[in-house]
């Protein structure tokens, strides 16, 4: 049992660090991002080698493990910043790496690392919520060409995607584990529609509808029929960094809030001078060290490999840290008093990122549901 | 970074799981899980099964009888004693007064009572609390009145301490007592250590909400000490105390305990007929992930280069934390007992009148466990105190 972090680590975190005060300042931090500031922004990404992080140094990465995107994630969360880095990176691209055919690997990876191209996962459906089985996009295949019909929701950076990965249904009924196969389907293709729109905290992503939509069989990403473990391990992933994200982002958050509770004076005295206030104060430092830890354990059980211990610590993580990132986001809001209501202070934005963390890649209580139904280990 | 504990970690645990399986006594094992009273002779066989393989001072140096393991090893031995059923180890001398002796004691000191305290020959008291004072150490009303007469050097400690735990089985007491009463509340406290048979030492036990009369109070009288029993400098005691309080960082979160409690919910859980109440699964789930993040938030700040972002109040977090989990699986515990819950009989949470309880007897204890839970977050300086210190060093200015 070892939580602590090596030279390289601490320089790859300075790094970002940097590049997140350089890109994201302070008073902006949580604002929709204008297509130039993202593309900006992407190729500060990229040239810092944040875009070919987890991929192996053939393909234009340097094979990174999960600790070091836990770290990035961390910094990312804190500025409120890396725009489709998850989404593109950690998510699809990931996935991609994983089960993608040698050809296939080699013709998204370089680019995606690269800056000149991004990924999308689309996997949700308007009925699924978290379950990742409940697919209704039907995939039909005739004479080698294979029909993609249906309709995906909330695909994240879904507008700006040059490759979008399909969870499709080629075979059982909606919710069976077995029969879903992903498909790499072009975001130009023919019958592909993209519904942009924003979210809840200043970011973007779209409905995507596929509309007999036809690839070959070289579009298939993984083992046709058994997308299931390897979506769930992306999803997993994506979700250990997204708890890292949500640890760096209430860290910020709570410097923030220190900061209105020294200076804000009511009643003759500092803010920071009341115990009421100070208690809760407590309470959110508390919280932000079992983030960190959560988001550390996650990110070491998506390196182990192990299936059940990947599920159980990852399920004990993101449901822990979407209960107090949101708990400790709604509080910062109290404590910065009506300021804490507007649009120009930060501390909403945190909150609100706070809050989009829960609802993504499975909820609090979709973990400890999940957690629940694991055997003890 | 690693999730797994190391090959060696592993065989330590192993090692130390089948010392507990093979010296504990089955009735202190029996009375542990069933959450019933433990006596005085039973604490003192387990800790010498302990001294014997040289683990009771876990948190000493090596060349005062320490086993010098680092803190991932005393974190496993600490959950697996707990977990194998052995009462968790609470003898002050051995955790707050043993640490204190060895930094500021003199030689003379070391050598006659750190020995005594490893065979658990002496119990020692911690005479620190006093009436009205609560958490506020600093306000001591003890006074020690130093003087010379013709049997030599001494102190005259009058005073009233409270709350003194265990002071029923214990032959010595250390003390704060305020020796300067001119200077600012801070200054002018001395750390003494009392003998409990000196004339003029009173003892009255309290009964506590739960039943058990652990807690004492201890009048002193015209207590005379001799002025060797000081500790370190005179009127630097408060100094000594705060050390004593901060000490124990390993085993401040409870998660053994945790670990213990919950294991117990499990089972009476199943033993019911809950195993497939989907609320009671979700709260047992819930609680699986809250003690998961304190035993990696432990793990984590008390490894080398992972300190929280509060220097020093990493003990404060896992002790707010911690005790309140614990409190939470009490209060858990109670809700399985359901009405069995609700009969109580202070006289039959002992082994020997276990038939006497008007509850299944593995209820009947639970109720009052719980309410003894409630001490958790209010001694070792309440909860609402390590608030205000984690606060206040992330706050100031």
């Amino acid at each position: 049992m070892d939580f602590s972090l090596n030279d390289d680590h601490v320089a790859l975190r300075d790094a970002v660090q940097r590049f997140c005060d350089g890109e994201y300042p302070a008073h902006q931090r949580g604002n929709l991002e204008t297509p130039e500031l993202a593309a900006t922004r992407w190729a500060g990404m990229a040239e810092l080698g944040l875009l070919g992080l987890p991929f192996d140094p053939e393909l234009g990465g340097s094979g990174q493990s999960a600790i070091e995107l836990m770290l990035v994630a961390q910094e990312l969360g804190r500025s409120l910043g890396g725009g489709a880095w998850l989404s593109s990176v950690v998510l699809a691209g990931q996935l991609l790496a994983k089960a993608g055919t040698p050809a296939q690997c080699s013709r998204w990876l370089p680019a995606l690392a690269s800056g000149d191209l991004r990924l999308a996962l689309a996997f949700g459906e308007a009925d699924s919520r978290y379950d990742l089985s409940r697919v209704a996009t039907a995939a039909r295949t005739v004479n080698g060409v294979c029909r993609i019909d249906g309709r995906k929701t909330l695909v994240l950076d879904g507008d700006t995607a040059d490759v979008f990965f399909v969870v499709a249904r080629s075979a059982g009924a909606t919710r069976e584990p077995h029969g879903l196969t992903i498909f790499a389907i072009d975001a130009k293709a023919r019958g592909v529609h993209v519904r942009p729109f924003a979210t809840l905290d200043g970011r973007h992503a779209a409905h995507v509808d596929f509309d007999g939509v036809e690839v070959g069989a070289d579009a298939i990403v993984g083992t046709a029929g058994e997308a299931l473990p390897l979506l769930e391990s992306a999803v997993d992933g994506a979700a250990a960094a997204l708890c890292a994200e949500a640890a760096g982002a209430m860290e910020a958050l709570l410097d923030l809030t220190a900061e209105h509770l020294k200076t804000r004076k009511q009643f003759g005295a500092p803010l920071a001078k009341f115990q009421v206030l100070q208690h809760r104060v407590a309470d959110m430092l508390i919280a932000l060290e079992q983030v960190k830890s959560m988001a550390c354990a996650a990110a070491m059980a998506v390196d182990a490999g192990d299936a059940p211990q990947r599920r159980r610590i990852v399920s004990a993580a993101k449901s822990l840290v979407g209960q107090l990132g949101r708990q400790v986001g709604l509080a910062a809001i109290q404590l910065h008093g009506a300021m804490g209501m507007t649009d120009e202070c930060r501390a909403g934005h945190y909150a609100k990122r706070l809050l989009v963390i829960n609802q993504l890649f499975g909820d609090a209580a979709h973990h400890l549901q999940r957690l629940s139904a694991q055997p003890q280990c | 970074m690693k999730l797994e504990f190391s090959a060696a970690d592993e065989a330590f645990r192993r090692e130390v799981r089948a010392f507990v399986s093979a010296n504990l006594p089955a009735d202190i094992k029996r009375k542990v899980e069933l959450g019933l009273r433990l006596e005085h002779e039973d604490y003192v066989t387990w800790f010498r099964k302990l001294e014997s393989r040289g683990w009771i001072t876990p948190g000493w140096p090596v060349e005062h009888g320490g086993p010098g393991w680092n803190h991932v090893q005393r974190y496993i031995f600490d959950e697996e004693t707990l977990l194998g059923g052995a009462p968790r180890i609470i003898a002050s001398g051995i955790q707050m007064l043993g640490p204190v002796l060895i930094a500021f004691g003199t030689e003379a000191q070391k050598k006659r009572y750190l020995p005594n305290i490893r065979h658990s020959s002496t119990w020692w008291a911690q005479g620190f609390s006093e009436p009205g004072a609560g958490s506020d150490l600093a306000a001591v009303r003890t006074t020690a009145v130093k003087g010379t007469d013709a049997d030599g050097e001494h102190f005259i400690v009058n005073g009233h301490k409270v709350w003194t735990s265990y002071a029923q089985w214990c032959s010595m007491m250390f003390a704060l007592v305020r020796t300067d009463p001119t200077a600012k509340a801070q200054e002018g406290i001395s750390f003494l250590l009392i003998d409990m048979k000196s004339p003029g030492v009173e003892l009255r036990p309290i009964r506590m909400l739960e039943g058990g009369t652990d807690l004492n109070e201890v009048y002193l009288d015209n207590v005379r000490v001799p002025a060797e029993n000081l500790v370190g400098e005179l009127n630097k005691g408060w100094s000594y105390g705060k050390y004593l309080l901060g000490h124990e960082r390993t085993g401040i979160a409870g998660i053994g305990s945790c670990k213990q409690q919950l294991a117990r919910a499990r089972t009476l859980a199943e033993q019911q007929g809950l195993g497939d109440d989907p609320l009671l699964r979700s709260r047992l789930a819930q609680f699986d992930i809250e003690l998961m993040a304190l035993e990696f938030t432990a793990l984590r700040l008390l490894s080398a280069n992972q300190k929280s972002r509060v220097p020093a109040v990493e003990a404060s977090m896992l002790k707010v934390r911690g005790t309140e989990l614990r409190q939470a699986i009490y209060e858990l515990l109670v809700d399985i007992a359901g009405p069995n819950a609700v009969p109580f009989s202070a006289e039959a949470q002992f082994l020997d009148c276990v038939g006497d309880l008007p509850a299944p007897v593995e209820l009947g204890t639970l109720a009052a466990n719980c309410l003894d839970s409630r001490k958790l977050s209010i001694y070792g300086g309440a909860n609402e105190v390590q608030r205000n210190l984690i606060a206040k060093a992330f706050l100031a200015a």
